[in-house]
């Protein structure tokens, strides 16, 4: 649906040439919802913004749809640009205008007669669930009504593509998850790509099949959600990952702990199986968890366990070679005393 | 006795206060027209802006601050020739409104510039997202967005103007500066002046007054 081909964009002022993104090129697939993450500075802002041309890359080639839009005329890029959705951090609602008008406009801008404007900003309004706050003002409104008055000005004109510039960064975690469930759903029954641009691990997570983690202009890795949460490659990736996968036990237990401490992660099925068990009955191990967690990730499972294991250091090793062997993700975290 | 002195100049104090509102109104007017879209082009054709255009923002910006610039007693002088040619005359109310909207275009130009440039541009570019051109921008995101500002830059510049005409009155253009000049400096009639001032003073409060109540009713933020 959105193919960018090395995009760069450089910044050029008298004295020194600043590289926001640095020959990127990614595909995102129709109906898929894809995130990019990246720390305050990272390009990905930027490369969102290349998506509708609101920032014009340097060099590179923007395919949405299969149009390039670097090629369009202004007048087909406008006509392009309905067909591409945005929303942003800061909502940007017309401040003098009512609900109703703020999302009009959008269908004003796409030549939609009065008559039909008025159906369809009612049937919107439905959608985002602000059927109520039709004639209010923006500054009567909450953070989270603001990004649904706003989601519903980016869907007015029917977009295949909807571009959320870190759409949930300024609102509170309920609020959050509110907005998040609102894109899931505009996503799964309208069809509709979604890209997000985030630095909230939680927020990729929650929506997000597939993401890229970007870094000084560069997507660093990228793949799969949940190869990204259960085999982060990059470092910058790990400490993403960590804050929502957080595991630090306290320095009272590790130093009161004499056996070996290992690191088990179980994928998909595994997850479901009793490796723990097999092992304590097959070895002359006891073992004892100290800390764990399954996370669903897109309703996949992914459990991480840290354990004790006590017993003979030959019977440690054996176990621990077993649960390799099964489990595939063991990191040995602290060597038995 | 100083009452039915009072009485007698009230009909000259009574044209000449319409004669203010004459050639303030009409400059008004003026600044209106040509003021209002030369300030829209100001902040449009600004870098970064959707309508970037680096000529037009020179030689918008320069002409701008070349008259406004120009003390406006030095412009009134210089400006008779054009008047002349204009009107025929460079005496009366009518005459004063030439350079009274002269000075006015760039001064309430500034002020819907920078009255446009608080909105965030964010806003602008929500709409450029959604596909709209920069006539609808202009007319649907930004005028709205500027009304409360356009409603006390107008109010400023109102009272900027009536204090300017006053300077007009004195080289012939009629008005409630002309009044206080003849009857306060060169007759030292104190009761005129006084008087004049005292119908200025309730002027000003009144438009200032009126400015703020329209702009705090049409502000929605």
């Amino acid at each position: 649906m959105i193919e960018l081909q090395e995009i760069e964009k450089v910044y050029q002022s008298k004295h020194q040439k600043v590289v926001g993104v640095d020959n990127v090129s990614l595909n995102v697939n129709k109906g898929e919802v894809y995130g990019i993450v990246g720390y305050s500075g990272a390009g990905k802002s930027t490369l969102l913004r290349c998506m509708n041309i609101l920032e014009r890359p340097t060099s590179g080639a923007v395919l949405v749809g299969g149009v390039n839009l670097l090629t369009l005329p202004p007048k087909a890029l406008r006509t392009a640009r309905q067909s591409i959705g945005m929303i942003f951090q800061g909502f940007y609602l017309v401040a003098s205008k009512t609900v109703f008008e703020n999302v009009a406009f959008a269908l004003k801008a796409a030549g939609i007669d009065k008559a039909s404007r008025k159906n369809r900003v009612v049937e919107l309004l439905e959608l985002v669930g602000l059927s109520d706050k039709i004639n209010h003002y923006p500054a009567q409104l909450s953070g989270g009504q603001k990004q649904r008055v706003s989601i519903a000005r980016a869907l007015a004109n029917n977009p295949k593509v909807l571009l959320c510039d870190e759409a949930t960064s300024s609102l509170d975690p309920s609020t959050t998850k509110s907005i998040l469930a609102l894109l899931k759903k505009i996503n799964k029954e309208l069809g509709i790509t979604i890209v997000v641009i985030t630095h909230e691990m939680e927020v990729v997570k929650e929506i997000c099949q597939r993401c890229a983690v970007m870094q000084d202009g560069r997507i660093i890795e990228e793949g799969p959600v949940y190869d990204i949460f259960s085999d982060p490659k990059e470092e910058l990736t790990k400490n993403f990952i960590e804050t929502v996968l957080q595991f630090s036990l306290p320095e009272k237990l590790l130093e009161s702990c004499k056996g070996t401490l290992v690191k088990l992660q179980f994928r998909g099925k595994l997850a479901e199986e009793a490796i723990v068990s097999d092992m304590m009955q097959g070895f002359q191990v006891s073992g004892n968890i100290l800390h764990g967690k399954v996370e669903y990730i897109q309703d996949a499972p992914l459990g991480i366990f840290i354990m004790e294991l006590n017993g003979s250091k030959e019977e440690v090793e054996k176990a621990i070679a077993y649960l390799e062997d099964r489990v595939k993700q063991v990191e040995v975290i602290q060597d038995g005393i | 006795m100083e009452f039915s002195r009072l009485i007698e100049i009230l009909p000259e104090l009574n044209t000449a206060f319409f004669q203010t509102l004459y050639m303030v109104g009409v400059a008004l007017l003026v600044a209106i027209v040509i003021g209002l879209p030369l300030g829209i082009i100001l902040y449009v054709t600004d870098k970064g802006f959707f309508l970037e255009n680096k000529l037009v923002k020179s030689v918008a910006g320069v002409i701008t601050n070349l008259v406004r610039s120009i003390p406006f007693i030095i412009l009134l002088v210089f400006l008779l020739p054009l008047t002349d040619t204009m009107l025929g005359t460079t005496i009366g109310p009518t005459a004063a409104a030439v350079p009274l909207s002269v000075a006015a275009i760039p001064f309430f130009a500034r002020i819907v510039e920078s009255a446009a440039r608080e909105i965030d541009k964010g806003v602008i570019e929500a709409a450029i997202s959604v596909g709209a051109s920069p006539w609808m921008i202009i007319k649907d995101i930004i005028l709205p967005e500027i009304k409360p500002g356009i409603i006390s830059g107008l109010t400023i510049t109102t009272i900027s103007l009536i204090g300017f005409s006053a300077m007009a009155g004195t080289i012939g253009g009629g008005g409630i500066g002309d009044l206080a000049i003849r009857y306060g400096y060169y007759r030292y009639d104190d009761l005129v002046m006084y008087t004049t001032v005292i119908v200025l003073i309730v002027l000003v409060q009144v438009i200032q007054y009126t400015g703020d109540f329209i702009a705090k009713s049409v502000n929605k933020r």
